[in-house]
C-alpha cells in the first residue's frame, strides 16, 4: 500500500475512533442537563399525567446505555431519529440550518483567509517595522474580544447608527444570492475579526521562520528583491503550517458559530442547538453535536493530509 | 433634533412624548368595544391598507407546530391569530365580545350554552363555516389523548353538538359562568371539520404562504377576511427574535416595526430612540414568592403572615419593574376585574408586624428561599432586596440562587419556599381554579382548602353578578389572610412599536396576540 494511503486511512480509523468517544461524551452530557423533555414540551401547562404519558410515549423510561446503543446504530444507518418536541425527522430539520451555517462559514472564509495570508506576508515582509506591528496590534485586539462583544459593537456602530447593514441576519429559502450576502454582513464581518489574527500570525510566523534559511541568504546574494523572496522562495516554503491553521480555523468557523449566530439571529446549526438545549430536544442536540464534531474531525484530517502533501519532509518520511 | 421635536409635536404632549400609555384610559373608558376597531381615536385619515407589517416576537422554537394544541409561548399565539379566529374574543375591560360567534346564551342553572354562529364566514379553502366544524375543532383538545394545552380548561365540556347549521351546543359536567371565556382561548382555533391541524386552514386576516419553525412565518392578507376594521397590511412577516437585545435593535434600525416583552431596565434609553414608540399596558401577570403551605416551618399561618408584612412592595415596583406595574395584594385578582376585592386593605411594608408574627410561629433560624431569573425577570434581585427588607423585621432571609435551566422541573413545586410567575387568566374563575384550588395541577403553594373550594364552585355557577361578587371577594380575603402566595406585584407589558404604526389594542390579557390583524401603517 502507498504510505501516503496508509497514513490517511490510519488517520481516519482514529477519526472515527474520536467520533465514537465524543458520541459517548455528548450522550453522557445530554443525559445529565437538569430538566426533563417531556416538562420542557409542556411547559407551564404540564400537568403530572401529561408528563408521564409522554415520558412513556417517547421511551424515556427505558435505561440509558439502551438509548445510547440504539440512537448509535440509528446514527450509523444514517438515521439521526426524530425530534422529541415535535416528531419532525431530525435530517429534515438540520437540511436547511446545514445550508445556512455552511454559507455563512463559507462567505466568512472566503474573506478572512486572503485578507490574513495576505496581511501575514505583509508583515513578515516589512517585519519589525511600524506596518508590522500595527497588523498585529488590530488583529490581537480583535481576537481578545469576546465573539458576542464584537458583535454587539458591530451592531451598534453600523447597524443602529449608521443604518448601513440590518442588525439581524433575517435570511429565507427563495432569497436571491446579493440579497443574503447583504442580510449576512454583519455575522461575517464578526467571524471574519475573530479567525484573522490566527491565519495571520501563523502566516508570519512560518514565513520569518524560513526566511532565517541559509537558501534565503543565497537568494539575498542573488540580488532578488526581498518581497521577491518573501513571495517566491519563503511562502511555499511554509504552506504547510498555513494550510493547517487556515483549516482549523474552518473548523472553527463552522462549529464555533454558535454565539454568532445567536447574537444575530442566524437560522443555522449554532441556533437550532441552542433552541434544542432549551426545549430539553435531546436527539436534536445530540445530532447537531455529532455533526459539529465530525465537521471538526474531517477537517483536521484534512488539514494534516494536505499538510503532508505541501512538504516532501513528511511526505516521504522513512 | 429637529426629528425629536417633530415626534413630540405629532405625539401630543412633552411629559410623555414617546410612549403610548394605552391600558389606564381605556380601563376607565365607558362603553363597549363591540366594533372592534372603530372605537379607538384614529388620525382624521383613518386606518390605511397595504404594506408589509414585520414583527418581532419571542417565544419561538425550531421545534414549533403549527397545530394550535401546542402552542404554549407568544410566537405561536400570534401566528395562531394570523390564520385563525375563535368563537369569543375578549375587549379591552376583558369582557366576552362575539367573534365567530354571534351570541350567547346559557341556561338558568348554567348547564348548557348554546352559540349561535355567525353566518357566512368562509374558510380560506372557500368552504363555508358550520356547527360542524366547530364541534370538530373543539374536540380536537378534548379527550384522554389529547396533549393540548387547553384540555385542562375544557375538561368541564361533557359535550359538544351540533343542534342546527349555524347553533353549537355545550353540555357541562359542573355548571360554569365562564364557558365564553374559556372559548376565547388561543388554543380553540376554529378549522373545517377533519382538516389536518399541522396544516391549518382558518377563517383568519392571513394565509400562512410559508412557515419556518423558529425562524419565520409569512402570511398574505385574506381578501374575503370577515371581519369590519381588521387586517389591514397586505402581509405580515413574522420574525422570530428570541434574543431581547436582537429584538430590540432590529426595532431601533427599522428592520421590525413591532416587538413585543422590552426589558423594564432599557426602556427609558429604547424610548429616547428615534423612531420608537414605547406601548406599556397593564396586565393580570404577577411575580410571586411561593410558600409550601404543607411543609414546616411555612404551614404556620404566622409565619406566612410575618414573610407577607416583611416585603416592601413600593420598592420592588420600583427598582424590578422600574415603575412599570402596581404593587400586589397576596390574591391573584388584577385591579381591573370586575370582581376585584376593592374592601381589602392594601398590605404594606411593616417590619413590626413581621417581627410580631414570626415571634408567634415560634420559627427559629433563617429562611431559605429558592430562586432564578427563569422565575421572572429580575428575580434574584428581587430575592436580594426581599432579604434586606425581612432582615429589618430581625428575619434573616437566604436566597439560594439556582440554575435557570431546569427551574420549573426541579426547583418550582420541588422546594418550599421559591418564586413564580403567572401570566393571568382572563377571569377570577380560572385563576383560582388552574392554582388555588386543593386538587388543581398547579397548586403551586399546596394550599388545601375544602371551604375555599366549595365557594369557587359555587362562584362558577352563580349567574347572578351580586351574588359571584361577594363570592370571589370571600375567596380573595381567605387567600390574602391565610394563602401560601407572597404576591408583590403586577407587571405591565411593555411593547416597542416604529412611529408609523398605529392601531393596537390593549386587552389586559393575553395582551397583544391579536396585534397582526390590529396594527397598519400611518404612513401610506
Amino acid at each position: 500500500m502507498h504510505p501516503l494511503l496508509r497514513l490517511v486511512a490510519q488517520r481516519l480509523v482514529l477519526g472515527a475512533g474520536t467520533l465514537l468517544v465524543v458520541s459517548a461524551l455528548i450522550f453522557a452530557g445530554t443525559e445529565i442537563l437538569p430538566g426533563d423533555v417531556a416538562q420542557a414540551i409542556l411547559g407551564q401547562t404540564a400537568t403530572p399525567e401529561a408528563v408521564a404519558a409522554i415520558r412513556e410515549d417517547l421511551g424515556l423510561d427505558r435505561p440509558a446505555w439502551v438509548r445510547y446503543l440504539d440512537w448509535l446504530a440509528g446514527f450509523l444507518r444514517g438515521d439521526l431519529g426524530t425530534s422529541l418536541a415535535n416528531r419532525v425527522p431530525i435530517s429534515e430539520m438540520i437540511a436547511g440550518r446545514l445550508e445556512n451555517t455552511l454559507f455563512l462559514a463559507g462567505v466568512a472564509a472566503a474573506i478572512a483567509v486572503p485578507v490574513a495570508i495576505t496581511l501575514g506576508v505583509i508583515a513578515a515582509r516589512f517585519r519589525e517595522t511600524w506596518l508590522d506591528k500595527t497588523i498585529s496590534i488590530v488583529t490581537l485586539s480583535a481576537i481578545s474580544m469576546p465573539e458576542f462583544f464584537i458583535g454587539y459593537i458591530l451592531i451598534f456602530v453600523f447597524a443602529v447608527k449608521l443604518f448601513w447593514v440590518p442588525s439581524i441576519a433575517s435570511v429565507f429559502p427563495g432569497m436571491d444570492f446579493l440579497d443574503r450576502l447583504y442580510a449576512v454582513s454583519l455575522p461575517v464581518a464578526t467571524l471574519s475579526l475573530v479567525v484573522i489574527a490566527h491565519m495571520m500570525r501563523m502566516t508570519r510566523a512560518a514565513i520569518v521562520n524560513v526566511m532565517a534559511s541559509p537558501y534565503i541568504e543565497t537568494a539575498e546574494l542573488k540580488g532578488l528583491t526581498r518581497s521577491r523572496i518573501t513571495l517566491h522562495h519563503a511562502l511555499p516554503n511554509a504552506l504547510s503550517p498555513i494550510i493547517n491553521v487556515v483549516v482549523i480555523n474552518l473548523a472553527y468557523l463552522v462549529v464555533g458559530v454558535v454565539v454568532v449566530e445567536v447574537v444575530f439571529v442566524y437560522p443555522g446549526m449554532g441556533q437550532l442547538m441552542v433552541d434544542a438545549v432549551a426545549k430539553r430536544d435531546v436527539p436534536v442536540v445530540q445530532a447537531t453535536g455529532i455533526i459539529f464534531a465530525a465537521t471538526y474531525v474531517l477537517l483536521n484530517l484534512t488539514a494534516d493530509v494536505l499538510a503532508i502533501l505541501a512538504n516532501p519532509r513528511i511526505r516521504h518520511a522513512r | 433634533m429637529t426629528e425629536n421635536a417633530e415626534h413630540r409635536d405629532r405625539r401630543g404632549g412633552l411629559l410623555l412624548p414617546r410612549r403610548r400609555f394605552l391600558g389606564s384610559t381605556a380601563l376607565l373608558g365607558a362603553s363597549a368595544a363591540l366594533a372592534p376597531g372603530l372605537l379607538r381615536p384614529v388620525r382624521a385619515q383613518g386606518p390605511q391598507r397595504g404594506g408589509q407589517l414585520k414583527l418581532g416576537m419571542d417565544g419561538a422554537a425550531a421545534t414549533d407546530s403549527l397545530d394550535p394544541a401546542t402552542y404554549t409561548a407568544t410566537y405561536m399565539q400570534v401566528v395562531g391569530y394570523q390564520w385563525g379566529n375563535c368563537l369569543v374574543e375578549l375587549d379591552e375591560k376583558v369582557r366576552p365580545v362575539p367573534e365567530l360567534a354571534e351570541s350567547w346564551e346559557a341556561s338558568a342553572d348554567a348547564s348548557v350554552w348554546v352559540f349561535k354562529l355567525r353566518k357566512g364566514v368562509t374558510f380560506h379553502n372557500g368552504k363555508e363555516m358550520t356547527a360542524a366544524d366547530v364541534v370538530y375543532s373543539v374536540n380536537h383538545h378534548r379527550g384522554p389523548e389529547s396533549k393540548s394545552g387547553a384540555k385542562g380548561y375544557l375538561e368541564v365540556i361533557k359535550d359538544v353538538r351540533a343542534t342546527g347549521e349555524y347553533e353549537v351546543t355545550f353540555d357541562l359536567e359542573t355548571p360554569s359562568a365562564d364557558l365564553p371565556y374559556v372559548l376565547s382561548d388561543y388554543h380553540v382555533l376554529i378549522v373545517p371539520e377533519g382538516s389536518d391541524f399541522t396544516k391549518p386552514i382558518g377563517t383568519g386576516p392571513y394565509v400562512i404562504e410559508s412557515f419556518e419553525p423558529g425562524v419565520r412565518t409569512l402570511a398574505r392578507r385574506n381578501p374575503d377576511y370577515w371581519k369590519e376594521g381588521r387586517g389591514w397590511v397586505d402581509s405580515v412577516e413574522t420574525l422570530a427574535l428570541n434574543d431581547l437585545t436582537a429584538r430590540t435593535s432590529a426595532l431601533q434600525t427599522g428592520a421590525v416595526h413591532f416587538i413585543n416583552r422590552l426589558d423594564p431596565k432599557t426602556v427609558n434609553l429604547l424610548e429616547r430612540a428615534p423612531g420608537v414608540l414605547v406601548i406599556d399596558v397593564p396586565s393580570a401577570g404577577h411575580y410571586t414568592f411561593v410558600m409550601r403551605a404543607d411543609t414546616p416551618p411555612f404551614d404556620n399561618n404566622h409565619l406566612r403572615l410575618a414573610l407577607k408584612w416583611g416585603i416592601d412592595r413600593e420598592e420592588l415596583v420600583d427598582k424590578i419593574l422600574r415603575g412599570y406595574g402596581r404593587v400586589g395584594n397576596d390574591h391573584p385578582i388584577p385591579d381591573f376585574d370586575p370582581f376585584f376585592n376593592r374592601e381589602l386593605p392594601q398590605r404594606g411594608y411593616d417590619p413590626d408586624k413581621a417581627k410580631f408574627h414570626f415571634g408567634k410561629s415560634g420559627h427559629d433560624g433563617p429562611i431559605r428561599l429558592h430562586i432564578a431569573d427563569a422565575a421572572f425577570t429580575g428575580a434574584v434581585d428581587a430575592a436580594q432586596l426581599y432579604a434586606q427588607h425581612l432582615a429589618k423585621a430581625g428575619i434573616e432571609l437566604e436566597v439560594v440562587r439556582e440554575p435557570n435551566d431546569g427551574y420549573w422541573s426541579n426547583v418550582w413545586m420541588k422546594k418550599p419556599f421559591v418564586g413564580s410567575y403567572w401570566g393571568g387568566r382572563p377571569t377570577a374563575d380560572l385563576m383560582f381554579s388552574v392554582a388555588y384550588k386543593s386538587d388543581a395541577p398547579w397548586n403551586e403553594s399546596f394550599w388545601k382548602r375544602p371551604e375555599f373550594d366549595k365557594l369557587l364552585i359555587e362562584a362558577r355557577a352563580e349567574l347572578d353578578v351580586e351574588k359571584r361578587r361577594q363570592l370571589y371577594w370571600e375567596m380573595q380575603k381567605m387567600v390574602w389572610e391565610d394563602g401560601g402566595e407572597i404576591i408583590p406585584m403586577f407587571n405591565n407589558y411593555l411593547f416597542g412599536s416604529r412611529d408609523n404604526i398605529d392601531g393596537f389594542v390593549p386587552v389586559p390579557v393575553l395582551t397583544g396576540l391579536r396585534v397582526s390583524e390590529q396594527l397598519y401603517f400611518t404612513d401610506l
